[in-house]
């Protein structure tokens, strides 16, 4: 219980590589009123995935999906790092001694911390391990 | 009018019994070439099993890979000095094919296009403006050698240089051109601008692309003229195939020259009669280049059986695509159903698909957009990947063609009303 609510849901969105797509995306969101806290666009060969955090996931679901958009959850950590030399390395350090593979990282520095926002093979040992150095982690419903 | 009235009318059982013994004559010629010796081994048919017309059936198809194969002289029957002439297809599918005439070849050939041309009312009083390319399309020559056979006044205008084309009609008195549908509407625009109205024009003979009614109504306004369609392709000499009468309602095809059948263009089976599929064609008179059951890769069906009010035999439904979109990919004849049967077949995908055909760097590229499935999205760039790369690997061992997969979003994919268009070739852009 206390370990999942660290786990965090990503909104992960299919998106074909061409002009306004993002747009698209974005602008639904905007029209429903859900705020995007850090987003990342993972691309391949003609389409991507738009990884995002909002305050309302699964308004955010809905309201995509409704579009037409394929939209799923994926579950995610966000890490509050120190905004300053060192900061990444620290937790990169830990979850790799700990044998946790990240599968694809992006951050967002915000008002009182940088945040890395996590994708990792195994999410509950990665809490454990992160809290257990002193870690601080983002908790559900998130701020903006 | 009729240029050869006892062979364009004749039917029933006088029409079977030539057609029989001229096959037989076909399927000896054909037999001298290489590749007929190893097809009709292949099929386990000899020349001799064929003893009436329905055996047909039992003689292997022809396709265009064949021909390609046998560049560039492969398919002769007969010694090259026996061959006076050489045309060759545009090669847009591929490598070009080869076609060869004997002397006797470019009669039987101009005796259609005379057939043609008299049987909509032309001859020696008409001004004939050939309007298409000279050369190594066939569609230049043939008409020309079939006009003059009749008497006409032949102006060898070939293509370009439009406004002396109009020039030309309205000095020459032109009355007859022949050219491409969409050549006539730019000479419509450009007389139109130029304030000429072609008044000596009467008739047009279009073909070498498929037009529809709607173009002949433009057409006939705009030139003034009556518009026949005519059907033909290099592997049957060229242009003169078939070719509307004053009815213009269906082609009339040469029966004593031709022998038709039409198939399923996925399956190769002979349809029933009526039913719409692949033209399937013999050709009986051939000398250089015989060739057994070619499959044309165009569409169309076999009209009234008891043949037409003009007098002549049975005619085909003018040609409506080629063969439901059969595509020919670096030689290889793929048809939009297998592909839709792969996809069907495959969960993480919808039903509708989009096939992109070009050509990069002298070689054909498919690219087939799909939609996934709503399920089927785990949210992972990996799992994408993963998807793409199975529907690619199905549809190698489908096809036998190695074929770009593009995911695209939901929805985005055109829906059709009727007959669906699922295939854009874009080899002709460049």
């Amino acid at each position: 219980m206390e370990k999942s609510s660290y786990i965090i849901k990503q909104i992960s969105v299919f998106s074909e590589n061409r002009p306004g797509r993002l747009a698209a995306i974005a602008a639904a969101l905007r029209d429903a009123e859900i705020n995007i806290l850090a987003f990342s666009i993972a691309e391949a060969d003609g389409f991507g995935v738009v990884r995002a955090l909002v305050d309302r996931p699964d308004d955010a679901y809905r309201t995509l999906t409704d579009l037409g958009f394929r939209v799923s959850f994926t579950d995610v950590i966000g890490v509050k790092m120190r905004d300053e030399p060192g900061g990444l390395s620290e937790i990169a350090s830990v979850l790799g001694d700990a044998g946790i593979n990240i599968e694809y990282a992006y951050a967002y520095s915000g008002k009182d911390a940088a945040v890395l926002i996590l994708r990792v093979d195994q999410v509950e040992d990665a809490v454990r391990k992160i809290l257990d150095h002193g870690g601080e982690l983002l908790r559900l419903p998130i701020k903006s | 009018m009729f240029w050869n009235r006892a062979m364009e009318t004749i039917r029933g059982d006088e029409l079977a019994d030539l057609q029989l013994k001229r096959l037989k004559w076909s399927l000896h010629q054909a037999g001298k070439t290489g590749l007929y010796q190893r097809k009709m081994r292949e099929a386990g048919v000899s020349p001799d099993d064929i003893k009436t017309l329905e055996d047909v059936e039992r003689l292997p198809l022809t396709t265009k890979k064949d021909l390609q194969a046998g560049y560039p002289f492969g398919l002769f029957a007969v010694p090259l000095r026996e061959v006076v002439r050489i045309h060759t297809t545009s090669g847009t599918t591929g490598k070009p094919t080869v076609v060869g005439y004997t002397r006797n070849d470019l009669d039987n050939w101009s005796e259609l296009i005379a057939r043609n041309m008299t049987m909509i009312g032309l001859g020696e009083d008409d001004i004939f403006q050939n309007a298409v390319n000279y050369g190594l399309f066939t569609g230049g020559l043939g008409f020309h050698y079939g006009a003059e056979k009749i008497g006409m006044t032949v102006i060898p205008s070939a293509t370009g240089n439009t406004r002396r084309q109009i020039e030309m009609i309205e000095d020459f008195g032109v009355t007859v051109i022949h050219c491409t549908p969409s050549y006539a509407l730019h000479l419509a625009e450009v007389a139109e601008s130029m304030g000429k109205s072609l008044d000596s024009l009467r008739t047009g003979i279009f073909g070498a692309e498929p037009w529809s009614e709607s173009m002949r109504s433009e057409l006939e306004r705009r030139l003034g003229v009556k518009a026949y369609d005519s059907y033909g392709l290099s592997e049957m000499y060229g242009p003169g195939v078939a070719f509307e009468c004053p009815e213009r309602d269906g082609l009339h095809i040469w029966h004593d020259s031709y022998l038709v059948e039409i198939v399923d263009p996925a399956t190769g089976e002979r349809l029933a009669p009526g039913e719409r599929g692949e033209l399937v064609i013999t050709p009986l008179v051939k000398e250089a280049m015989p060739l057994i059951r070619y499959r044309t890769g165009d569409i169309t069906r076999l009209m009234d059986e008891d043949g037409c009010v003009c007098g002549r035999g049975q005619k085909i439904e003018r040609i409506t695509g080629r063969c439901d979109d059969m595509m020919v990919i670096r030689g290889i004849n793929v048809f939009p159903s297998q592909i839709e049967h792969v996809l069907r077949s495959l969960p993480e995908v919808g039903d509708q698909f989009m096939v992109y055909i070009d050509r990069v760097k002298h070689l054909d590229e498919m690219t087939i957009e799909v939609e996934m499935s709503k399920a089927a999205f785990s949210g992972e760039l990996q799992d994408l990947a993963r998807m793409q790369k199975k529907i690619s690997a199905e549809l190698q061992n489908t096809l036998g063609l190695r074929t770009a997969v593009r995911l695209v979003e939901p929805g985005s994919l055109p829906r059709f009303e009727g007959k669906a268009r699922h295939v854009i070739d874009r080899r002709g852009d460049a």
